[in-house]
């Protein structure tokens, strides 16, 4: 059942708690358009014109924040995974 | 008198001790850890002290408790700490722990011997039942192949000529045991040496065996050889010593075999029992040793530590007593009464007699710090110990150091994972220093909790100043700056510059706190806060040099050194103040006076604004005045006189450089002139102090070159140091520029690979990516910029501060204390393992 020394199971405990709570946050701030995002947003190349622009902007916010959500779900199962490992390694 | 302040007063003390209570005193003083012996006898070798004896025997138990250590350890037997502190024992019970150790011993090594004698029998007997088993296949084969040859049979073994014997072919054999790793070179060899007319037969044996010197396991094999005649018997008994078989007596007849077989199994059986019981005793005596074990060893190590105090005692024989010099905190000289007072009616003998006197030599320097301030004055001794009752600049370190790091460090985020970090340590304080834990590593961290946990909340605060969460800028107060323009405006321009005079673009009213977030999108970002980072480390530089500077004003009042007020201190201030000084205040009117607005005057508009770096070095190079152009140009000027004002202060400067060289030599010189003059010769003058450190001042005259040299240099080390320590401190711009900098390539380059993913692929990316991304964050960020930070930090204060005030030629105070040698020897115990 363990396939998880000490050192790795509390590794990974400690990072699915930072990404799940910092990747939960820059999902909503993506949610929400948070313009300091703005340089990290996909924009297709043919998208020149201001609206289309700003409608990939838009789309690809939603889809940023999706992504987050997703990451966060994925290091909840980490958690959940990591955290088993853990109490599996220090229950004396 | 506050403690951390300035070190403590410390008194050479003279003690006298009866013979009989010495012992107890020693061990009342060693548990207060307030006294520091000073050895009385430093020629005489460590043989010849007089309780050279007492020490060796000392020695003769440790060495017994580390051999019953080392067999617990063994055996895996937890030894439990149960974090009492026995007190060191009476000399009398110290016979009955000898005693008491020697038997343990003993008996430890007689079982130990037993265990292996019956181990060896034990192994023999495996090995020939392994043999009987294995050797009936060879056998049969002889007998066969005997059988074979003796009826006239057509096979072509068929012996040509005739036999000499009647019968089977009378074959001797040897039977043993070989390790498997050497049966090839033995068989190789058996065959050369007896020019192949002997025949082996091998069989491994499948199990291991228990080697019974080593422990180990090994894999043998059984062997058969066969030989016809004395020689070759010789021969082979020989090569089998050689290669260390072990031979082993086999009988020939089948029922013989069987019945050595039976005899051997019901041996083996009895051994097993009785080796079974044998460890089973060895497990018990263990077991109770280790229950005391820790205890005894404490016991141990601080009669060791007494007897090494009082062999540094001098005997007192007329009064058959003994004389110790020890320092002793003179507010803790109650304390050290009570203690005394305590040894002496425990031993019920004539009280001990505390003796102060006066001394030449400074004291060792005591700065009674706690847990919170000892990593922080940790610090700043492992530059050098603060002089006797000097100023202690730990005390401002507690903050300085703190904020000098978050400044190159700001960031919120990074600051959170380092608080976090230092919060969990602090928190679990007493679990984690219980824990003895070998990694160096560790115990520096360990040790700096306190450090790591302050240097992380300031960097938050910073982090909030500089609006810096992992390189990404907070909202939470809404920006000052707007876009306006229309979407032709935009489309048409690669690059707008928001104006922050127009009323639409700026609000007018800066961001309440920090840096506003619109900077963090603009791509003049690094040109901004260049000019602010630049500006706020040259201020905080002044700030602490002054500061330093004026911490040694009380240094000179506290050891009444008025000359040095007069010669050193107020030029140097005045110098600073008139150079440096200045420059900051000009940053400052800058800052202030000038800005962009609606109706702000065109002298004061940002574009008129003189340079502050050109302004300092015209005034320093004495330029000419500039007359004012007019009523619509820029002026060079920051306000009215300001070119007459500088000259002055230009002057000033320059006349307090000659005046830090020459006024003190000038005016030592006279005194010591007077003092000739007077007839006195000597130091009467300089002696008058308070007891304080040495006289600095010579009072020869032949050290009047000295002093002009020492003056020299210290001058030439003052002037030419406030350029270039005031420029150092411009490492606080720098490496914040380089931390935000390698913040923002670490989002740009690796987690922005994740966020722009197309699809919904990319939550997936971003499961692994974030993993690296905090990874590289913590392993660069924090641990390696945070060194980096950490060291330049440490180096501003130690270089930067403290040679404006400090002289730190002081040793430290170490305390006879059991805690402090029972923590050295748990450490070297750890060591050795």
């Amino acid at each position: 059942m363990k396939f998880c020394g000490p050192k790795l199971s509390l590794c990974c405990t400690i990072l699915s708690v930072w990404g799940i709570i910092q990747l939960g946050i820059m999902g909503i701030l993506f949610y929400i358009k948070s313009p300091a995002f703005l340089e990290d947003l996909f924009i297709p190349e043919n998208a020149t014109e201001p609206a289309a622009y700003i409608d990939a902007m838009e789309k690809s916010f939603s889809q940023i924040a999706l992504n987050c959500w997703i990451a966060t779900a994925l290091y909840g199962g980490t958690f959940v995974l990591s955290g088993w490992q853990m109490w599996l390694n220090f229950k004396k | 008198m506050g403690s951390l302040f300035r070190s403590e007063e410390v008194a050479l003390c003279q003690l006298f001790l009866q013979s009989e209570s010495a012992y107890t005193c020693v061990s009342e003083l060693g548990e207060l850890g307030l006294v520091q012996f000073r050895d009385l006898n430093p020629d005489v070798n460590a043989f010849q002290r007089k309780f050279v004896n007492e020490v060796r025997r000392c020695d003769e138990m440790e060495r017994k408790l580390r051999y019953l250590e080392r067999e617990i350890r063994r055996d895996a037997i937890p030894m439990q700490d149960t974090g009492d502190n026995p007190e060191a024992p009476m000399p009398r019970e110290m016979i009955d722990l000898e005693a008491n150790f020697e038997k343990l011993e003993n008996e430890l090594k007689e079982v130990n011997s037993n265990a292996e004698a019956l181990k060896r029998n034990y192994l023999e007997l495996t090995e020939l039942r392994h043999i009987l088993k294995k050797t009936q296949v060879f056998f049969d084969e002889r007998d066969g192949c005997a059988g074979n040859l003796d009826g006239g049979s057509v096979s072509l073994t068929q012996n040509l000529l005739p036999d000499e014997a009647k019968g089977p072919i009378q074959l001797g054999f040897v039977a043993g045991v070989i390790l498997r790793e050497r049966v090839a070179s033995f068989e190789r060899m058996l065959w050369r040496a007896c020019r192949g007319n002997v025949f082996l037969r091998q069989a491994q044996i499948e199990e291991p065996l228990e080697d019974p010197a080593t422990g180990e396991q090994v894999y043998k094999s059984v062997f058969i050889i066969f030989f016809q005649g004395e020689q070759l018997k010789l021969r082979v008994k020989k090569i089998c010593e050689g290669f260390r078989a072990t031979m082993y007596p086999c009988p020939e007849a089948p029922a013989d075999r069987r019945e050595m077989a039976m005899g051997v199994k019901t041996r083996l059986d009895d051994l097993n029992t009785v080796l079974s019981q044998t460890q089973d005793h060895r497990h018990r005596v263990l077991v109770s040793a280790a229950r005391n074990l820790r205890s005894w060893m404490l016991k141990v190590w601080k009669i060791k530590a007494i007897y090494h105090s009082l062999n540094m005692f001098n005997i007192d024989t007329i009064q058959n007593g003994l004389i110790a010099e020890c320092w002793i905190p003179v507010p803790d000289l109650e304390t050290v009464q009570l203690a005394l007072r305590r040894g002496t009616e425990k031993s019920g003998s004539l009280p001990a007699i505390l003796n102060r006197l006066s001394c030449v030599e400074s004291p060792p320097t005591f700065h009674r710090t706690n847990k919170f301030t000892r990593a922080f004055q940790g610090l700043i001794d492992s530059y050098g110990v603060a002089s006797y009752r000097e100023m202690n600049p730990a005390v401002y370190t507690i903050i300085t150091f703190p904020f000098l790091f978050a400044i190159m460090f700001g960031d919120l985020g990074h600051g959170i994972i380092m608080t976090l970090f230092g919060a969990w340590m602090v928190w679990k304080e007493k679990p984690l220093s219980v824990k003895k834990v070998d990694s160096e590593i560790w115990n520096i961290f360990f040790g700096g909790r306190y450090i790591i946990l302050l240097m992380g909340t300031f960097s938050m605060y910073t982090g909030i100043i500089y609006n810096d969460v992992f390189s990404k800028s907070l909202n939470l107060f809404g920006s000052s700056w707007h876009v306006p323009f229309n979407e032709s405006t935009i489309r048409d321009n690669r690059e707008i510059m928001l104006d922050p005079k127009q009323p639409d673009q700026y609000e007018g009213t800066p961001y309440p706190i920090g840096l506003d977030p619109l900077w963090q999108l603009a791509a003049n970002k690094i040109n901004f806060l260049n000019s602010y980072k630049m500006k706020i480390s040259i201020i905080f530089g002044i700030v602490h040099m002054m500061f330093g500077i004026i911490l040694s004003l009380w240094n000179h009042r506290f050891f009444n050194r008025r000359l040095n007020v007069l010669c050193e201190f107020i030029p140097q201030v005045l110098f600073m103040s008139c150079l440096f000084v200045y420059l900051t205040l000009l940053v400052f009117i800058k800052w202030v006076n000038y800005g962009a607005g609606e109706d702000v005057p065109l002298v004061l508009t940002p574009g008129c604004a003189p340079s502050i770096l050109i302004t300092f070095i015209n005034m320093v190079l004495m330029k000419g005045y500039e007359e004012a152009k007019g009523p619509n140009s820029c002026s060079a000027y920051m306000y009215d006189g300001q070119f007459y004002l500088q000259r002055m202060m230009v002057v000033v400067a320059v006349i307090c450089v000659p005046w830090m060289l020459v006024a003190k030599p000038y005016f030592l010189y006279r005194a010591s002139k007077q003092r000739a003059m007077l007839g006195t010769g000597g130091v009467e003058g300089a002696m008058e102090e308070t007891p304080s450190t040495m006289p600095v001042q010579p009072a020869e005259d032949h050290d009047m070159s000295e002093i002009l040299i020492h003056q020299g240099i210290h001058t030439i080390e003052f002037v030419l140091g406030s350029v270039s320590h005031t420029a150092s401190y411009l490492r606080l711009w720098a490496l914040s520029l380089a931390h935000a900098q390698l913040s923002e390539v670490l989002w740009g380059m690796v987690l922005r690979i994740g966020l722009s993913t197309a699809g919904t692929t990319g939550g997936f990316a971003m499961y692994f990516i974030f993993a690296a991304w905090a990874t590289l964050t913590v392993v660069i960020l924090v641990l390696m910029e945070g060194l980096s930070a950490f060291l330049h930090t440490l180096r501003l204060h130690w270089v930067e501060f403290q040679s404006k005030f400090y002289e730190g030629q002081g040793y430290a105070f170490v305390p006879f204390s059991f805690d402090s040698i029972l923590e050295a020897n748990e450490s070297t115990v750890t060591e050795a393992k």
